[in-house]
């Protein structure tokens, strides 16, 4: 029976693999989640055949409700709440990992092996930090707690006194496994930890966040694995783990930032020492346009890109956009989109949205396959997107976002920016862009002003 | 060091070498769809929760363990479900 249970293990493992491979295409991706979805279906039932699963009620139970509550999530999500879907999702994952292992400390203690041991206070710590992590970060892009960089005086002491409280203590109950207290110390303050980690990162630094707490949740079961000794726990988990660690890199390299300058609590250091000096120095006349005008403009184009920023999600705009570039491609005009790899709240935010509102997905390019079309293109419409379109990332040194990859749309014949005001984004700094010679603002709430400026390009 | 150990922590470098392999090869556009699907599958701990859930004697790692079964189960059943929600939507021209 135990070969039985392995292999089926192993078979497992597999469909995960081929399901993550299938994810390279949008055209077998949904095949791919049916792959994984099946691998872990035959890890269930195989474990529920398990000689150590003796009683069935608690399991029936905790099957029944975790099912439901999963179900109700998903259907109920909106594409604009993902992120914060994602972010709960996370903290589940390492919250499971925290209890597994602290459920295997009680059920064997106090004859704990030291590699068990050790995989046990790894896994407090990791799945811990991630479970609350994740619900700090659901709270934050829920609007439930601020969204702006929060600090106070000796945040990183604090933060690094608990980690070494975990190690330390993790090490002392390694030693001494029959201390219950402090394994349960060491989860409490692990919990603290990802509280607090979290806790001071601002919402557009959420990306990396967001990515980073992935890859945990992947890390902390990985150790898990450990504990039980089971390799597929082993498996999954550092494919999960490889996966956000590539996405946090990206998210990283999206911002020129190194991953230790967002964990400490980021931008608004570099702004506090640079920013001030930038801001004085973009000066000029801003022109804006109505509706009216802006549709004249896009009349006589031939193509367009537009660039959606998080202000398109808050506005959930959308699907106006969608309206817009069909009216755009009904009069012959080439619509492409180009998408900043840190637009929005997570890795491929934007995406996600437009998929959504029935934007075909090879309209969609990434900054570095779009990013020389900008010359030859008449006009780049920027719908509430900010930091990622500043030209000073290019050429100021003295900007807290020079040398952050940016989208060249300063090179299209005409600019035209669609945002509420004139306010800074996130970085805290002026955009010299809504400022250029090329450049025209169009303001207003991003549903409003595109469905406005469809309708007129309809009646021209 | 016991062969079994070293066995685990070989499985674990060479799997995060194929996930590396594999991720790398996942375009920008479907980011997020990968986000929600690969935390679906580290809900994987689905599988230690029941082995903790479904103990002989009902203790404390019992306790622990339906717990665990709940959080994995969200996990998995939510992350699955709103993957594929996702993933429907994308289509080319």
């Amino acid at each position: 029976m135990n070969i039985v249970i392995d292999i089926s293990y192993l078979i497992s493992s597999i469909f995960f693999i081929f399901g993550i491979k299938e994810l390279s295409s949008p055209k077998t991706a949904r095949r791919g989640n049916l792959y994984a979805a099946i691998g872990m279906l035959i890890a269930i039932v195989v474990t529920l055949l398990d000689k150590h699963v003796l009683t069935y009620e608690w399991i029936i139970v905790g099957i029944i409700i975790g099912s439901g509550i999963g179900t109700i999530m998903a259907l109920k999500v909106k594409m604009t709440g993902m992120p914060q879907m994602v972010g709960m999702l996370n903290g589940f994952g390492g919250g499971a990992s925290t209890l597994v292992a602290l459920s295997e400390y009680y059920k064997i203690n106090p004859n704990i092996p030291i590699n068990t041991g050790v995989a046990i206070v790894l896994s407090l710590l990791i799945g811990g930090v991630t479970f609350t992590g994740s619900m700090i970060a659901f709270a934050k892009l829920q609007g439930w707690i601020t969204g702006k960089v929060i600090k106070y005086p000796g945040q990183h002491i604090i933060n690094l006194f608990l980690l070494l409280f975990v190690l330390a203590a993790g090490t002392y109950v390694v030693i001494y496994p029959s201390l219950v207290n402090v394994t349960v110390a060491i989860t409490a303050v692990s919990l603290v930890l990802g509280v607090l980690l979290v806790l001071p990162i601002g919402g557009a630094d959420m990306p990396v966040a967001i990515s980073l707490l992935n890859s945990y949740s992947g890390l902390a079961g990985s150790t898990t694995g450990f504990v039980l000794g089971n390799s597929e726990l082993i498996i999954a988990g550092a494919l999960v783990g490889a996966s956000g660690i590539i996405l946090t890199n990206i998210m990283c390299k999206g911002m020129n930032r190194s991953l230790m300058n967002v964990l400490l609590g980021g931008w608004s250091t570099a702004g506090s020492t640079g920013g001030n000096t930038s801001t004085t120095s973009v000066k000029g006349d801003v022109k804006s346009v109505d509706s009216e005008e802006a549709a004249m403009i896009f009349d006589s184009a031939s193509s367009v890109i537009i660039v959606p920023g998080y202000g398109m999600a808050v506005a959930q705009a959308q699907h106006a956009v969608r309206d817009l570039m069909n009216a755009l491609e009904k009069k012959g005009i080439r619509v492409r989109f180009a998408i900043h790899p840190v637009a929005g709240r997570m890795p491929g935010h934007m995406n996600v949205l437009l998929a959504e509102a029935n934007v075909p997905y090879d309209r969609l390019y990434a900054l570095e396959d779009i990013n020389d079309d900008f010359n030859n293109t008449d006009i780049a419409l920027i719908i509430g997107a900010n930091d990622v379109v500043n030209p000073a990332a290019r050429h100021d040194q003295n900007s807290p976002i020079y040398g952050m990859p940016i989208l060249n749309v300063d090179y299209a014949k005409t600019v035209i920016i669609n945002k509420r005001s004139l306010n800074v984004g996130y970085a805290g700094i002026d955009n010299e862009l809504f400022f250029g010679t090329n450049s025209l603002m169009y303001f207003g709430d991003a549903k409003d002003a595109i469905t406005k400026l469809t309708n007129e390009i309809k009646n021209l | 060091m016991d062969i079994n150990l070293l066995m685990l922590i070989y499985i674990f470098v060479l799997a995060i070498f194929v996930g590396f392999e594999l991720i790398t090869k996942v375009p920008p556009t479907l980011h997020t769809p990968l986000m929600s699907g690969s935390n679906a599958i580290s809900g994987i701990t689905i599988v230690g929760a029941l082995l903790s859930a479904g103990m002989q004697q009902f203790t404390i790692s019992t306790i622990l363990g339906l717990v665990a079964v709940i959080f994995a189960m969200i996990n998995v059943v939510g992350g699955f479900l709103v993957t594929d929600r996702m993933l429907k939507m994308f289509k080319k021209k």
